[in-house]
């Protein structure tokens, strides 16, 4: 919250990536010692699946925490999404576009919703979202006790599970859509305005920008991007999941690798670099414990930790760089 | 940050005070009517008697939560230490009736620790409280996962019980009073008077400008310290009240750390800090309370609870918001 904190950054290489690169290299050690090896085939593969669900979902997220804002109901979207896209495909191919479309259309609608909320009746980002992550979950709850709906196949033979040697195509769109994300941030009016609205809102405004506008548009997005996340699990899964977003706590992981990438939590500092390397950070510090066989629990804790000391990490370098 | 804006007429005339208490009093009186048209047998002493008693653990998480709002954090941990400690609870006392006090001493201290790290990492390291408490979250439940293996171990003895379960049977007009109740009453009464007291209002004035309590001398991380140790030291209770009331279970203390800031907003403290009552916010729980018992009362189903929660919240939040509490 302080003043110090808003500074103009240029597009450096984020700090995790040195963490990222860090982490697998103590890693790869570890697993090695332990007879094991981190970097074949299936690892790898793995890694990046979980990275590219998450990576979709915190990509978005990043957008509205850069604009001062935050959505806690992307989780219940993400469920939402594999629902709708699963029962309208019904396990054929006619319907895949028809049903993607219907995933994402809802998906904005709801990211419009939350945008409203927060600009127009003024309600703080947390309570908005967390309200309408609770309407959601009340008619997830209400209308489904477990999969339904079927993915198209030719969807699960692509999105789901096709791969250019180790990159399966879902991580190539995430590096797409986390590439269009960047070059909007970094070229767009959108953007610029998005950063200065974090900023100081106030601020923005004075200088005419209108930051309703701004922030409604990145709320969409971020829906948006969670819609996607549901469709991929999608065509992971073959069907739709009424509880996959909340089980994998998509809506507090996608914020913390928002902040582990460094992005600032009060908005205004950060980009989405810094998140895809906090994504593969999360997802490779996974991929390390499950080759150690470590308990699940423990990678719990350990992940807890990480959280709080990335983001002590950060706080000091801000505050060195505010000093100087 | 703070500008003053002149807003119009109209709104201005309508506006309540922000931070007061109208906005929860007349949504609580509206609930209460609603109740009574439809099950006013509510109102006979047994049930109300009980319905209190149940809602306790609530109304104290959110009157601990209502500290560390007000001082401009959040707690996201306080559900997650509920399971911890009821689960810790368990294992230590494993049924035997004399470690019933050693164990209650040893968790109020063991919540105030954590509250205590929650504090010090927020403040002295400069992590933000949604992030401090988010990892400690993860801290928590994995590390009690961990210790015992994915089962609950042990059991709670009837002594560490009776505050969640027993009752003071016969009291003249009321029936029965349960200890819930009093555990509340007594925590309620301290929570008011730490508000009012130097030290509550000094916390208001750290949540609304931290900087212009700092430059009067106020040493801000102190205070909003203690208001984490607070927040740990009432979740604490709750869960020795809750593991009375409801046994041991990994999920004793689930979502209740958005129950309790909701509470506490519904009760028309703002996010960010700087206003509002401790009373409002104990007031915000034991409506969201009431919310749950007359949707039970008109059948709502189970699975649509959070869709009129959500609702709710939103209605409330977005009529009696104060209006500059966006970031």
């Amino acid at each position: 919250m302080s003043a110090l904190a808003f500074r103009p950054t240029r597009w450096a290489v984020p700090g995790v990536f040195v963490a990222l690169a860090l982490t697998l290299a103590i890693g790869w050690l570890v697993v090695l010692i332990d007879g094991g090896q981190l970097f074949n085939q299936s690892t790898t593969v793995s890694l990046l699946h979980v990275a590219a669900g998450l990576g979709l979902v915190a990509v978005g997220q990043t957008l509205v925490i850069l604009g001062g804002s935050l959505d806690l109901s992307v989780a219940y979207v993400v469920s939402l999404s594999t629902l709708l896209a699963a029962e309208t495909m019904n396990g054929s191919d006619a319907a895949l576009l028809p049903a993607i479309g219907l995933a994402l259309t809802v998906s904005a609608a709801v990211g419009l919703f939350n945008g409203l909320l927060v600009t127009r009746l003024r309600i703080n980002a947390f309570i908005a979202t967390l309200g309408v992550g609770l309407l959601l979950k009340g008619y997830l709850d209400n209308g489904y006790d477990g999969p339904a709906g079927a993915t198209s196949p030719t969807l699960v033979q692509t999105l789901g599970y096709q791969r250019i040697g180790p990159v399966p195509l879902s991580f190539l769109l995430l590096v797409a859509v986390a590439g269009v994300v960047w070059l909007a941030l970094a070229r767009t009016r959108f953007g610029h305005h998005l950063v200065a609205v974090g900023g100081d809102p106030e601020v923005a405004r004075l200088s005419g920008v209108r930051n309703d506008r701004v922030l409604v548009t990145a709320h969409v997005l971020c829906s948006l991007c969670a819609g996607l996340a549901g469709i991929y699990l999608a065509s992971r899964l073959g069907s739709g999941a009424p509880r996959v977003g909340s089980e994998g706590l998509y809506d507090l992981e996608s914020i913390a690798a928002v902040v582990i990438g460094g992005t600032a939590l009060a908005g205004g500092r950060g980009g989405v670099l810094g998140t895809v390397g906090g994504v593969l950070l999360l997802a490779s510090i996974d991929a390390i414990f499950n080759q150690l066989e470590v308990d699940a629990f423990f990678k719990q804790v350990i992940r807890g930790v990480i959280i709080i000391a990335a983001v002590a990490v950060y706080a000091r370098r801000a505050l060195r760089k505010g000093a100087a | 940050m703070q500008t003053v804006q002149r807003s119009p007429l109209l709104p201005r005339l309508l506006r309540v005070r922000p931070g007061g208490l109208a906005p929860i009093i007349a949504l609580l009186a509206v609930l209460l009517i609603l109740v009574a048209v439809r099950q006013s047998d509510f109102f006979a002493p047994p049930s109300l008697m009980s319905f209190l008693g149940r809602s306790a653990p609530i109304i104290l998480l959110a009157a601990g939560q209502y500290f560390v709002i007000v001082s401009g954090e959040f707690d996201l941990s306080v559900g997650a230490l509920v399971t911890a400690q009821v689960v810790v609870a368990a294992r230590l006392i494993d049924s035997e009736p004399a470690r019933t006090w050693p164990v209650v001493v040893l968790l109020l201290g063991f919540g105030a620790l954590v509250g205590l790290v929650n504090g010090v990492i927020t403040t002295r390291l400069r992590v933000p409280s949604f992030i401090t408490t988010l990892g400690m979250l993860l801290i928590l439940l994995g590390a009690v996962y961990l210790w015992s293996d994915g089962a609950p171990k042990g059991g709670l003895s009837d002594e560490f019980r009776r505050f969640g379960r027993w009752a003071f049977e016969d009291v003249p007009v009321l029936g029965r009073v349960p200890y819930a109740l009093i555990v509340l009453l007594a925590f309620a009464a301290l929570a008011v008077l730490v508000a009012r007291s130097d030290f509550g209002r000094t916390l208001i004035a750290v949540g609304d400008n931290p900087r212009t309590a700092e430059l009067s001398g106020v040493r801000v991380w102190r205070h909003r310290s203690i208001a984490f140790v607070l927040s740990g030291v009432a979740a604490a209770v709750a869960a020795i009240l809750i593991g009375g009331y409801s046994g041991v279970s990994f999920q004793a203390g689930a979502g209740l750390e958005f129950g309790a800031i909701t509470a506490v907003v519904l009760g028309g403290v703002a996010l960010g800090g700087g206003r509002g009552s401790v009373v409002g916010a104990m007031l915000g729980a034991l409506t969201l309370e009431l919310l749950f018992a007359l949707m039970n009362f008109y059948g709502v189903s189970g699975a649509l609870r959070s869709t009129v929660q959500g609702a709710i919240i939103l209605l409330a939040v977005a009529v009696s918001a104060p209006r500059s509490s966006s970031r």
